[in-house]
């Protein structure tokens, strides 16, 4: 470090790397040297034709032409500068550039997957992108709801559960009073569950993690109990009405972005919305810096004057309410009846999209994004018909979720007092 | 100075009195907790329309069903082996500080491991293939776990995250390999495996009796576990180990213990005692593999190991009251009506107040010594 400073000496052209960002980046040098071998070997090899993607509907006011890619091409072309990337991370281990590179890098890796799975074929991309947003709202609400407990250090395991019960309110009551009341009660009943989880851990001081599992199970027993004691006879009481995607004027009628952004219902704005708040309150807000002071040392806050208790209650409700929003999107926003179990561990992947999006709303947004887009491809290649079995592709968030959290894609930290009581002296 | 005297006075007490609070924590809490998940439970019923004679019946049926016959019993203990084996693995682990959520994964991936050999060797002798199934079990279940473990030492990981993703992995991979033309039972298009050959299972104990009686030797595997885990944590060096990271992580490095070592070895135990119950579920009771076949069993089993304190006996003990619940749900549906759903209710609310004693003791002041948390007052 010193040598670098002192004049006269040869400059050193970038700041010295610390070990563990020099092995981060052969890491991830590896990994695309990896990819591209991937590309070249197995994508590469056999491919002939276009593959022809759809980018808007014939009944589109701007219609845009096919974008077709020629396969063979595609894939050698991707496959070259994934390898120039891998090469040029392995050998200079470029410290900032580390994450870009490796981000450019899956992105291309799945296009030239998604071109060898269409080549000869057509696909409608647009139509992929808008299952994308989609599927994302669930996970990215429940992502948000972990951010805004852990943020006050209260660990939630418990949103697949709040999502669970805000699926089912949102499907009785909504069948019984209307949509809107069933939303109002979803939310309703997501903050009750995260109000008991913040009792269970806060004034009882049971371990946050039992209590989250517990959470996860009681309601798990609950609505498959209501919904095979009740539902099953009184099917009225299960059938719910379904939010309509609302277009956006003149924004909806963009090519590629209407339908996807602009085209959907209540829970994608809902969604964005709450993501956009949440961000500006736990950042930009005197309220949100307590909250995150909370979190991050409470004993200090405890000092200063803040409600330690008070303060985890109210978030970890708020964090049910949304989890409560989110659980709605299963009845509400797309099929109106309940199913037991329906949520299929959409609340862990969110648990997952908290910790990849390193403990912030927009980048809990962002993974969510990313794991609504490899649900909506596993339901694509079915139709597709390559040989990668969809089961496959269902594990790659989880997998991806473990990689992250060894951190061999640069750690994320979460909150210094995340998971621990509490205890006022 | 008097606070000074006060807080020495209460220590002094607690350390004369121990078996108070020992009998407490051991005893009343978890009856305390039993008994206020029935009334819970009995409330949801009421919620859910069944009526007052009904919900009488239902839990006669709960009682019959599990303690009232040769059947019930039989049937009780069938379902608690799994219970006690995968519960003993979570107990082990969370001795040693570990949270390993994913015995549901581990059972599913010991399962397969049982059923793969028992396909592969269709012909072998039932004294190589009972243990042969049972051990690649384990040895699956372990090297599963394994992962989640070497993660943590490696890369610190937290082992929570990791192990729910090894279990929503799981399910995938079970969907998987059913369909492949190895497990899958010929002619069938849904996933499910071919049986395993009558030599793999494990045998039926009362049979000779009545033919329908499921109770299997997994029992012997059970308790011979229950009996190894108590000789493990409280007899060897390595379950010292275990205890001391488990309470006290910085003491436990600072005084050398091997954390990395602790750290994989409680989840391999944990694993290859969850793989037992699944190659025990598919050997014992199911004779195949299907999607989804652990049945919660990886979840129960937190609950289990929860409510018997981590310790082999009350596992034991917790077991048997998991697979009473087990067994009389299933009657209750019979007989009263009522969804054995209920049954996940009350087991969820026996853990929620076994796991906070606080609020069992905020709930019923009284049956409590008072002073505990109120330091020497």
């Amino acid at each position: 470090m010193s040598i670098a400073r002192e004049p006269g000496l040869a400059p050193v052209a970038e700041a010295p790397l610390l070990p563990a960002q020099a092995r981060g980046a052969r890491v991830a040098g590896m990994a695309l040297i990896g990819l591209a071998v991937l590309v070249a070997l197995v994508f590469a090899p056999g491919l002939e034709g276009a593959a022809t993607f759809r980018l808007s509907r014939p009944t589109d006011p701007w219609a845009l032409p096919d974008l077709v890619v020629p396969a063979l091409s595609f894939a050698w072309v991707a496959a070259g500068v994934l390898a120039f990337l891998g090469a040029r991370q392995f050998l200079r281990g470029g410290g900032r550039w580390t994450g870009l590179s490796l981000g450019i890098g899956l992105a291309l890796a799945v296009a030239a997957f998604l071109v060898w799975a269409t080549a000869g074929k057509a696909f409608s991309l647009t139509g992929m992108l808008q299952a994308t947003v989609v599927r994302a709202v669930p996970i990215a609400l429940g992502g948000l709801a972990g951010v805004l407990s852990e943020r006050v250090a209260v660990v939630n395991i418990a949103i697949e559960g709040m999502l669970l019960a805000g699926a089912f309110t949102g499907a009785l009551i909504g069948s019984v009073l209307g949509g809107w009341s069933g939303l109002v009660a979803a939310v309703a009943v997501g903050g009750a569950f995260g109000f008991l989880l913040a009792a269970l851990v806060v004034t009882y001081r049971m371990d946050q993690i039992i209590a989250g599992v517990v959470i996860n199970l009681l309601v798990l027993g609950l609505t498959s109990y209501a919904s095979s004691q009740v539902f099953q006879e009184y099917r009225h009481l299960n059938n719910a009405p379904v939010f309509r995607p609302i277009a956006i004027p003149l924004l909806s009628d963009l090519p590629v972005l209407g339908p996807v952004l602009f085209r959907q219902n209540l829970f994608v704005y809902g969604a964005a919305v709450m993501v956009a708040v949440s961000t500006w309150y736990l950042f930009h807000t005197r309220h949100g810096l307590r909250a995150r002071a909370v979190g991050e040392h409470p004993r200090a806050a405890d000092t200063l004057g803040i409600d330690v208790y008070r303060t985890r209650y109210v978030h970890v409700t708020m964090a049910g309410m949304v989890a409560g929003f989110g659980g709605a999107w299963f009845t509400l926003g797309s099929v109106g009846r309940f199913d037991e179990g329906m949520t299929g561990g959409r609340g862990y992947i969110g648990l997952a999209a908290m910790i990849f999006g390193r403990w912030h709303p927009v980048g809990a947004l962002a993974a969510a994004l990313v794991f609504g887009f490899a649900d909506s491809l596993q339901q694509k290649l079915a139709l597709l018909g390559t040989p990668i079995p969809s089961e496959f592709l269902a594990m790659a968030p989880y997998v991806a979720t473990i990689i992250v959290v060894a951190g061999l894609v640069g750690r994320a930290r979460p909150p210094a007092a995340d998971g621990k009581p509490y205890v006022k002296e | 100075m008097s606070e000074a005297r006060d807080t020495a006075m209460a220590a002094l007490m607690a350390r004369a009195a121990p078996g108070r609070a020992a009998v407490e924590d051991l005893v009343v809490v978890p009856v305390f907790a039993v008994a206020v998940a029935l009334l819970l439970g009995a409330l949801t019923m009421l919620a859910t329309g069944v009526d007052l004679p009904t919900i009488g019946r239902s839990y006669v049926a709960l009682a019959v069903g599990s303690v009232g016959s040769l059947n019930a019993l039989s049937e009780t203990l069938t379902a608690a082996v799994p219970l006690v084996l995968a519960g003993l693995g979570l107990a082990l682990g969370f001795r040693a500080g570990l949270f390993n959520i994913g015995a549901e994964g581990q059972v599913l991936m010991g399962g397969m491991a049982a059923v793969a050999l028992g396909i592969a060797w269709p012909g072998g002798p039932a004294l190589m293939l009972v243990p042969g199934c049972l051990l690649a079990g384990a040895l699956a279940g372990a090297l599963y776990a394994g992962i989640a473990g070497w993660l943590r030492v490696a890369t610190g990981a937290h082992e929570v995250i990791s192990t729910i993703m090894l279990n929503l992995i799981a399910y995938r991979l079970v969907d998987y390999m059913l369909r492949q033309p190895f497990f899958q039972r010929e002619g069938r298009a849904d996933p499910i495996s071919r049986s395993v050959p009558d030599a793999a299972e494990l045998p039926r104990l009362l049979s000779g009796l009545d033919a329908n009686l499921r109770v299997h030797a997994g029992i012997f595997v059970a308790l011979g576990a229950v009996a190894l885990a108590q000789w493990l944590l409280f007899r060897t060096r390595l379950g010292f180990e275990f205890r001391a990271s488990g309470e006290n992580p910085d003491a436990a490095r600072y005084a050398g213990i091997r954390a990395g070592v602790v750290i994989v070895v409680a989840m391999a135990l944990a694993g290859a005692l969850a793989g037992l119950a699944g190659a025990n579920q598919v050997t014992g009771v199911l004779g195949r593999a299907s999607p989804g076949f652990s049945a919660g069993i990886g979840f129960d089993a937190i609950a289990v190991a929860l409510l018997g304190r981590s310790h082999p006996w009350g596992v034991l003990v917790a077991a048997l009251l998991f697979g009473a619940l087990e067994a009389g749900g299933r009657q209750m549906q019979v007989d009263a009506g009522v969804s054995i759903d209920l049954i996940a209710i009350i087991q969820a609310l026996i853990i929620v107040f076994i796991a906070a004693p606080l609020l069992v003791r905020a709930l019923f002041p009284w049956g409590f010594s008072r002073g505990r948390t109120g330091g020497g007052a």
